[in-house]
């Protein structure tokens, strides 16, 4: 949001736009202990006075940091000393503001739908409204800072340790409370408030910081994520609606991962990937223990989710070998095409004309819960005194599949190989002069993506019990690559938190059932004019979107000749 | 070492080398002049494997390369800096060199490869992890044909290295170039820039609109009068 506003007048008025600032954050947080709804129907009871609701607890975050933002820079820049650099104290202040007056836009008109009419927003909810505005107007007139410079303060190890744990912890709770959010209207106000926090956080310079910090304590972050993502279960009470979308999530996550190498790394565009998750879950199914599997073998799944795998990643070869020496355009109506195929091929394999493998659109139901190693995973049982149901245990499975994944990519990336896709997305004809066996590595990565699909899907086969055709549509591929791209292409952090958006907002705004896809189509489009490299940027690609800065490079150019006596001083006598 | 025969190339249907026959010695520069369109670019991407050719052959070091797919090209010892310089922009100067060794699995001597082009060209070793794309023109140069160097051709191709660079610049990447021939390298040189490119060569062959036109030494190319009405202006 730019609002044009001469430095001048923001010189003049930058001692009363300060003090209107804290007077609209002031307001806000007084607010809260207001009513801001007159039934207690709506969002989670703000009927209360001196007793704000929990949603009100959160927004009341947002002014606070306002407040001090605003506030504290008023000591003078000596006493602030370093500090007064660090952050972009009125940059974020602004940040801050907009972010409440989000929270309390999205939470008023929550309550006039749920309750039919602003006539039902009670004093409070005016007053942070009014005080938002405040603060925003007033934010708006304060000069902007300089770029933060958090990041290049030393602090100690023990601190960014600590700054990590406590924020994996502060995910995990804010996960957890997410989820537990039933009511649409709930739920958008906290996804409202939680993004105006990583707004702030991130227009403050702390993000600067903790990507440091994170960079510095590789091992520590990757382990803390696991034992947060490992400890989810147990914030769930047994509940099996949350663990099954978080299984789900991790499913769809492992299937993204697979995608990131074809479309990510090495530039592919592939808009048939669901027909390989589908591949491995039919594997899975004809082979497993159901009634009404087609293939009367049945391995143990350690040896199914390795057929699964290789079956996909031949599917991947034939669709691969005849059509990856054509690239771009060609490539996505193919692949696209590819999807539809197994689709509809699925659906006719129902014994009327040739074999009965899947039995036609009503697919195979009845598939048994895993038995791995003794384990029988649709066996609920009790860990610490919690309830963990049988989705939890495929939770956990999936999460060992996606560190699993995870190493192999991470491997893949910073290998010879990976050089050689990154290679060929950039500049496939430069590839192939540097000696790249292009169609080889693209076929790989083909088959690789393939198989990694096909792994989930066998999971994916249990997990649901039942495997259909119709489960493999087109909007599923388009889906998983949103999720690659919104996340961020060629980035692991960024396809996981893509995938989780993508498959959690379907589930929390059943509210909005027909206009889902619509704002899903308003997320990407505005995702893709304001961050088009996603929420997680690849560094090989941060230069792509930032074009500019490679004009500037030429224009450096005439510096180069006085550069030029510099890396050549001995020489001389050469004359053309 | 080199020795093109007859050799045809084509864009579709439209010819754009109309069979040309040259040779490269061993240890020579040898020059390829021409306007836009003559074929030069054309040559040098069927000699790196990049396109088909529709008829004749190529022989290197006994041996013919015509069909050879281009990454086994590379592992003969032929290397080619492409026309535009074609650099991997998102990624490092380092990774960039790297890829150009890609063929290679002598990780050792990839390594002191790798600091050979940082000797000769100090300010990519100064910015090794920067992107490729933040350097400039010159610079980009320089990393383009450090890169060609990287797998340690016999042959290095290199595609109007001169291109959009100041004069200075110029003079700086022409030096290299002899350096490289001192150190053993033959090389192919395609130029725009004729004088440059023909006072380094020991032989020089013209091109127009898919033909090769005459060839003779560099120096007397030099002092041809077609060459100099044409490509030296005429003075």
């Amino acid at each position: 949001m730019r609002v044009v506003i001469p430095d001048e007048t923001k010189v003049r008025f930058r001692y009363p736009a300060r003090a209107v600032g804290i007077a609209g954050a002031v307001a806000m947080i007084v607010s809260i202990l207001l009513p801001w709804s007159y039934g207690s129907d709506a969002l989670d009871d703000m009927t209360f006075y001196g007793a704000p609701s929990p949603l009100q607890l959160f927004f009341v975050i947002l002014p606070v940091l306002a407040l001090l933002l605003l506030a504290v820079p008023l000591v003078g820049k000596q006493r602030l000393g370093r500090w007064a650099k660090a952050l972009a104290w009125n940059t974020s202040a602004k940040t801050a503001s907009l972010a409440a007056l989000g929270v309390v836009v999205v939470a008023l008109a929550a309550i006039a739908i749920e309750l039919g009419g602003l006539i039902n927003v009670e004093p409070g909810g005016w007053v942070a409204l009014v005080g938002a505005v405040l603060a925003v107007a007033a934010t708006l007139f304060l000069p902007d800072s300089p770029e933060p410079t958090l990041d290049r303060l030393k602090s100690p190890r023990w601190l960014q340790i600590t700054v990590i744990a406590v924020l994996m912890a502060v995910l995990l709770f804010t996960a957890a409370y997410a989820l537990s959010l039933d009511d649409a209207g709930d739920f958008l106000v906290f996804a409202a408030f939680a993004v105006g926090i990583v707004l702030v956080l991130r227009q403050v310079g702390a993000f600067a910081w903790l990507g440091l910090a994170a960079a510095n304590n590789n091992r520590v972050l990757v382990l803390s994520a696991f034992v947060v993502a490992f400890a989810f279960p147990f914030t769930q009470n047994g509940s099996d609606a949350n663990m099954s979308i978080a299984s789900q999530v991790l499913i769809f996550a492992a299937t993204a991962l697979g995608l990131n190498i074809v479309v990510g790394l090495v530039g592919l565009l592939d808009l048939g990937y669901i027909a390989f998750l589908g591949a491995g879950a039919f594997t899975a199914a004809v082979l497993s223990e159901s009634a009404f599997a087609t293939i009367d073998f049945h391995p143990p799944f350690i040896v199914t989710v390795l057929i699964a795998g290789t079956v996909a990643s031949l599917l991947g070869l034939l669709i691969g070998a005849p059509t990856l020496r054509v690239s771009g355009d060609y490539l996505a109506i193919v692949t696209l095409a590819f999807g539809e195929i197994f689709r509809i091929t699925m659906n006719n394999l129902d014994g009327s004309d040739g074999p009965n493998l899947t039995n036609g659109s009503s697919g195979i139901p009845g598939i048994p819960d895993l038995n791995l190693f003794g384990f029988d995973f649709g066996d609920p049982h009790v860990i610490l005194g919690v309830d963990i149901g049988r989705f939890a245990n495929y939770y956990w499975l999936m999460l060992v599949v996606i560190a699993m994944i995870i190493v192999v990519f991470m491997n893949l990336n910073y290998s010879r190989i990976g050089r050689g896709w990154v290679a060929i997305r950039e500049d496939e004809l430069a590839a192939e002069a540097m000696g790249v066996n292009t169609f080889a590595l693209k076929l790989l990565a083909f088959a690789g993506g393939a198989f990694l699909a096909g792994v989930a899907g066998a999971v994916k086969a249990h997990h649901d019990v039942s495997v259909t055709p119709e489960q493999y549509v087109f909007l599923e591929s388009a889906f998983l690559l949103a999720a690659v791209v919104l996340g961020g292409m060629g980035t692991v952090t960024g396809v996981l938190i893509g995938a989780t958006i993508l498959k959690l907002l379907p589930e929390k705004l059943r509210f909005f059932s027909d206009y889902r896809l619509l704002l899903f189509g308003l997320l990407m489009v505005f995702m893709m004019r304001f961050r088009p490299e996603g929420i997680i940027a690849d560094e090989r690609r941060q230069l792509e979107f930032h074009a500019e800065d490679e004009e500037l490079a030429t224009d450096v150019e005439e510096d180069l000749i006085t550069h030029h006596a510099h890396f050549n001083p001995e020489r001389k006598g050469f004359e053309l | 070492m080199l020795e093109v025969k007859d050799m045809v190339v084509a864009y579709g249907r439209v010819n754009a080398v109309k069979g040309i026959s040259f040779s490269v010695e061993k240890g020579q520069i040898v020059t390829m002049l021409g306007t836009n369109g003559a074929g030069k670019s054309t040559t040098l991407r069927a000699l790196s494997g990049l396109l088909p050719l529709v008829s004749g052959e190529i022989w290197f070091e006994g041996q013919r390369l015509d069909g050879v797919p281009a990454h086994k090209i590379v592992e003969r010892g032929i290397a080619q800096s492409p026309e535009g310089r074609r650099l991997f922009r998102q990624m490092s100067v380092e990774d960039n060199l790297k890829l150009g060794a890609f063929s290679r699995k002598d990780a050792s001597g990839v390594k002191s490869d790798m600091d050979r082009v940082y000797d000769l060209f100090p300010v990519l070793g100064e910015r090794r992890s920067e992107a490729a794309g933040l350097f400039s023109g010159g610079e980009q140069q320089m990393l383009a044909i450090g890169r060609a160097m990287m797998s340690r051709p016999t042959l290095l191709m290199l595609d109007e290295p001169s291109m959009g660079l100041s004069p200075i610049m110029t003079q700086t990447i022409m030096r290299t170039i002899r350096e490289l021939q001192a150190d053993g390298v033959t090389i192919l040189l395609v130029e725009q820039n004729a004088q440059a490119a023909l006072s380094l060569a020991d032989r020089g062959y013209v091109l127009e609109v898919g033909h090769i036109m005459f060839s003779d030494t560099g120096r007397n190319l030099l002092g041809d009068d077609r060459v100099r009405r044409t490509y030296l202006g005429a003075d």
